[in-house]
């Protein structure tokens, strides 16, 4: 069905307002070049996951066909070389997130199990009976199920701050449940994957230290789009998967101030994470191997540390620059399509449009743009609280990432009035 | 566009803008609902059974045109049928829509989601109402699910 030898023509496409040559950026993505149904791919899932530069894909092949070996217990010399480029990668990630050590910067598997580490580990220890958790209308099902499953464990009670129509916070209500006096932790979403709001977090930190509550942010989402300084911020857990930043997938981070941290019992047990073991008593490593039990996806880690390098030399300023002109653009058409609602109207916004179209389901909207080479996403976005807001069962969304076009946004539009055609 | 009405044939749009037997029956003798979790289609489907014939069939939900076709299309397709002949007609429509194989006869009007099976991620949508219906017929107390 996918005809990889066609390539898709961009040579055409002119730089960008933000100074990017889109050309040169789409020729490093080799799974751009295909035909999907015999269309030109025109790939607007990047949510979801995003695809991969060849400097990432070659890094990765570089280590498993140069020098691969496991990390931290070899003194041969492939080991040192494994250990030296996975904890190069560490520092990479540290000098992105602007963190003050190494040690603050946990490799787990993906977001979700950054933020389960959060909630088991730091809820499991702090969090009791009659305490409070604060978290908003607006999570990916990742940052509520753990507190949830944690409230069951503890007894604690889950408080869910509002949204409006519009996709904003409340946050006098935010306001309100922080005063109650009990509440342990807040954890939020910092850039909305269904709805695309950019949250207020810096406000919301501020409010929640005031107060002396810690704060999870949730940063999946905002990552790729944004640039993030944990210090500026101040939040005390940040967490993010790879694969939604150019990187692989199997591997995510927890950024954790390290006081905290250091306070924090282990999360699992077993390898690396220990400096003595006797059967009487085990002595837990220092930070960050305490939380990073076993073996790593070390080459994976590595690819991390690549695409954010690949990304830097682009420049996070110019691709959230480049990223806002795609969704001023594609909002204006999409408005203008009859029977389209946009769900997620907040006045900040970033990198995607959700929406619905009048007498057609999300699904069979998905289904029909596949066939032009058009890949969104159809469906509730692991966020089905936000469809009950709405009183919808799923929307259809488009999200972009630095190697979109306007021309793809016009495929888009395009897509969507055939589908009107034939559901008319 | 042209390949896009093998899926979305005439009689599916049709079905799915004026859905068939889309009521809930007061009291039926079966009930169940049907979840497809990896979308949020619902169907809710009732019968009543009289003497091992379905003489009411009817559904409820919200989902997608092939879902909610599927279902109105299966309502036509089984009342008045015997209960016994619902396993082997869900058997006949599942190796349409998921084979490539010739459609089996017999299955009428229910052939038009045949275009279903070069979609293997919308299976699960052709199906959603059956899989309800085998439910109710079993007394399932859960919703089922098709995962
Ligand atoms: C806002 C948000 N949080 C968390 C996640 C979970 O990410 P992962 O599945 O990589 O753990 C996602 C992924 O879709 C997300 O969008």
């Amino acid at each position: 069905m996918n005809d990889m030898s066609a390539l898709h023509a961009v040579s055409a496409t002119p730089a960008t307002h933000a100074g990017l040559d889109l050309a040169r950026i789409r020729a490093e993505f080799p799974i751009l070049r295909q035909r999907i149904h015999g269309k030109p791919l025109v790939y607007l899932d990047n949510a979801a996951s995003v695809q991969k530069p060849k400097a990432v894909i070659d890094a990765i092949s570089a280590c498993y066909s140069g020098y691969y070996a496991n990390i931290h217990r070899g003194v041969h010399l492939l080991s040192e070389r494994s250990t030296l480029a996975y904890e190069g990668a560490r520092e990479k990630v540290r000098a992105f997130l602007n963190a003050a050590s190494t040690q603050e910067i946990i490799f787990t598997r993906n977001a979700t199990e950054s933020i389960n580490l959060v909630a088991s580990s730091f809820g499991g220890s702090v969090v009791k009976a009659g305490d409070e958790i604060v978290i908003t209308g607006m999570e990916h099902h990742s940052n509520i199920v753990p507190w949830q499953m944690l409230c069951q464990r503890t007894g604690a009670t889950l408080k869910v701050v509002p949204f409006t129509d519009a996709g904003e916070l409340i946050l006098e209500e935010y306001e309100r449940f922080l005063s109650s006096g009990r509440v342990k932790i807040v954890a939020v979403v910092h850039l909305s994957n269904a709805l695309g709001t950019l949250n207020p977090v810096k406000a919301m930190i501020d409010s929640a230290h005031a107060r002396g509550i810690p704060v999870l942010v949730d940063g999946a989402q905002s990552v790729p789009h944004l640039t993030v300084d944990v210090r500026e911020l101040d939040c005390d857990f940040y967490a993010f998967s790879a694969h939604k930043i150019y990187g692989p997938s199997g591997v995510g981070v927890l950024y954790g101030k390290q006081a905290l941290l250091e306070a924090m019992p282990p999360y699992q047990g077993g390898g690396d994470m220990i400096s003595l073991v006797t059967f009487e008593k085990t002595e837990y490593a220092d930070l960050p191997n305490k939380f990073e039990a076993g073996t790593p996806s070390i080459a994976d880690v590595i690819g991390l540390g690549a695409a954010l390098d690949w990304l830097n030399a682009i420049g996070l300023n110019a691709v959230a620059a480049h990223e806002h002109e795609l969704l001023e653009y594609a909002t204006a058409q999409l408005q203008d399509i009859p029977g389209l609602r946009i769900i997620g109207t907040a006045r900040d916004k970033a990198a995607l449009a959700s929406f619905t179209l009048q007498g057609v389901h999300p699904h069979d909207i998905g289904t029909i743009l596949d066939r032009d080479g058009v890949a969104i996403r159809a469906g509730h976005h692991c966020a089905q609280p936000v469809m009950q807001h709405y009183g919808v069962p799923a929307t259809a969304r488009a999200s972009f990432a630095v190697y979109n076009t306007r021309d793809e946004v016009d495929a888009l539009v395009k897509a969507l009035y055939k589908v009107k055609e034939l559901f008319a | 566009m042209s390949d896009m009405r093998d899926l979305y044939q005439e009689v599916i749009l049709d079905h799915n803008k004026r859905p068939r037997n889309f009521r809930i029956i007061a009291e039926p003798t079966h009930t169940a609902n049907g979840l497809n979790p990896l979308c949020g289609d619902r169907v809710s489907v009732f019968l009543d059974i009289q003497e091992g014939v379905i003489r009411d069939i009817a559904f409820q939900g919200a989902g997608c045109a092939i879902s909610s076709a599927s279902a109105s299309l299966m309502t036509e397709a089984l009342k008045g049928k015997k209960v016994d002949d619902v396993g082997p007609l869900f058997d006949a429509f599942h190796t349409v829509v998921t084979s490539d194989s010739e459609c089996p006869h017999g299955l009428g009007k229910l052939s038009v989601l045949a275009g279903v099976r070069d979609y293997p991620s919308r299976v699960k949508c052709a199906t959603l109402a059956w899989h309800a219906v085998r439910a109710a017929l079993e007394e399932h107390q859960q919703p089922v699910a098709t995962e």
